[in-house]
């Protein structure tokens, strides 16, 4: 039963995998998000009070979310390479970071966009942008500090410890709007009882996020692929597999 | 012989001691450091000594995390360089406590003079002398802390190069609660408010770290020491 699960940590499984599942993911990605943007943009129904600036959630959120969701893959394949060992774990972390990091500044980009006309300045020194900003930071310090070492497993293994260790900074980020008094409005979609919003306006986000999930699922299939190639080079496999 | 952990614990926090007072110009230099860089802050605003008031804690406490991150570099570096702490390693002593043991000592050099040197800044801000209890516990709580995050940073950057950029760049991120809930705590502490909830976040911080840094500082030794 768990053998799919064991195989997992071979690098040419995990590359043949990638490989399979990338047009899927990336076709699924393209059909939810242009049904959200669609929806979303021509015809969900203008806020009663944000007009049509709220239309700015399709992007921020599904990013803000992911940006915190990438981390916890990076962290939770960080922590598996390092007490198992096992080193595809380092390349799903290592192809993770940059998406995640990406996230995480299109989230920034796209709120203090929304910021301007809304709160009348695109930055402010709020505890959610401002953790934002640092789990942006602490994605830049796992980057560089990777590719500070000149060896490449000790860089590997380095790097996961530091992105385990950022791993307090997450519900920092989640929780900020709740422990601090805030600018940035409280949760709207994940929590207990009804979602505050209509389902003309929730529907095309939810398929948004589902669209960025895949998204990720997909650049995460081909970065990781270039991962394994490049980790395992000295491979017979690799060689086998590019000649194909 | 076999020597017990406690006794390990106080030769190495001992030693630590020594080297550093043979060479007091390391001692400071870092405290030195924070002095002029709170001495940069009046002279590049040119404010008056009210509205300075208003930005010493902020000021205060970029300077001490500064200087702090500055004497982190050294916490492993020489020991590393010179191959005491592999044959600190292989002595059959943890790993973890020779990793506790150094951040103490660390600590007691660097943070806690910083603790004792920072009335002579909070005079230069006008911070009123009624806070110096709060913003000194506060310091102190928010060093030792930084200690412990610094030795994971450096474990993770001993081999380096360029290490002590990528230090900065590691911890920084990672010591910002401190500097919200330490400026809090002494912005309260000069305003004459109750600063008891601030400096139990950083009491709850440094206990976190406390527990669970050591084990991380340990890993990331292990790793680049190999």
């Amino acid at each position: 039963m768990w053998t799919w699960f064991y195989k997992l940590a071979s690098p040419p499984y995990v590359y043949g995998v990638a490989a399979a599942l990338m047009p899927w993911l990336l076709g699924t990605a393209a059909l939810a998000m242009v049904y959200g943007l669609i929806a979303g943009l021509a015809f969900a129904p203008p806020d009663y009070q944000q007009g049509d600036a709220f239309r700015m959630i399709y992007v921020h959120v599904p990013a803000a979310i992911m940006s915190l969701s990438v981390y916890m893959v990076m962290a939770t394949a960080s922590a598996v390479a390092l007490i198992w060992r096992i080193k595809v774990g380092h390349a799903v972390a290592a192809a993770s970071a940059p998406i995640g990091a990406s996230f995480a500044l299109l989230a920034l980009v796209t709120g203090s966009l929304w910021g301007r006309p809304m709160w009348g300045t695109y930055w402010a020194w709020d505890p959610r942008l401002t953790s934002e900003l640092i789990l942006l930071f602490i994605y830049v310090g796992v980057m560089s500090l990777r590719s500070a070492f000149e060896d490449h497993a000790r860089g590997d293994r380095a790097a996961a410890l530091l992105a385990v260790v950022g791993v307090v900074n997450v519900p920092i980020v989640h929780f900020s709007v709740v422990w601090w008094n805030s600018l940035h409005q409280g949760a709207t979609i994940v929590k207990l009882g009804a979602p505050s919003m209509p389902g003309s306006m929730l529907w095309p986000l939810l398929s948004m996020w589902l669209g960025f999930m895949l998204f990720y699922g997909a650049v995460l299939c081909t970065r990781v692929q270039a991962e394994v190639l490049n980790r395992e080079r000295q491979a017979a496999w690799v060689r086998e597999a590019i000649k194909s | 012989m076999k020597v017990g952990a406690w006794r390990a614990f106080v030769l190495i926090v001992y030693r630590e001691l020594c080297l550093s007072f043979r060479r007091p110009e390391h001692l400071f230099q870092p405290l030195v450091f924070f002095l002029i860089v709170t001495t940069l802050f009046p002279l590049g605003l040119s404010l008056q000594l009210s509205q300075l008031r208003d930005i010493a804690p902020g000021v205060l406490w970029v300077a001490a995390l500064l200087s702090s991150l500055l004497s982190l570099d050294s916490l492993f570096k020489s020991d590393a360089d010179d191959g005491t702490l592999e044959q600190l390693a292989l002595s059959g002593q943890g790993l973890t406590l020779i990793v506790v043991a150094k951040t103490c000592a660390h600590w007691l050099l660097t943070g806690l003079a910083l603790v004792v040197v920072s009335p002579i800044v909070a005079i230069a801000l006008g911070i009123p002398t009624a806070a110096f209890a709060t913003m000194m516990m506060s310091l102190a709580l928010g060093t030792l802390t930084l200690s412990w995050l610094g030795a994971i940073g450096a474990g993770l950057t001993i081999g380096l190069r360029r290490g002590n950029v990528l230090l900065s760049l590691i911890v920084l991120p990672l010591a910002t609660p401190l500097l919200i809930f330490g400026a809090a705590a002494t912005e309260r502490a000069i305003s004459g408010t109750s600063a008891v909830g601030a400096l139990y976040f950083l009491a709850a911080l440094c206990v976190f770290t406390c527990t669970l840094a050591p084990f991380a500082a340990t890993a990331a030794l292990r790793i680049t020491l190999e």
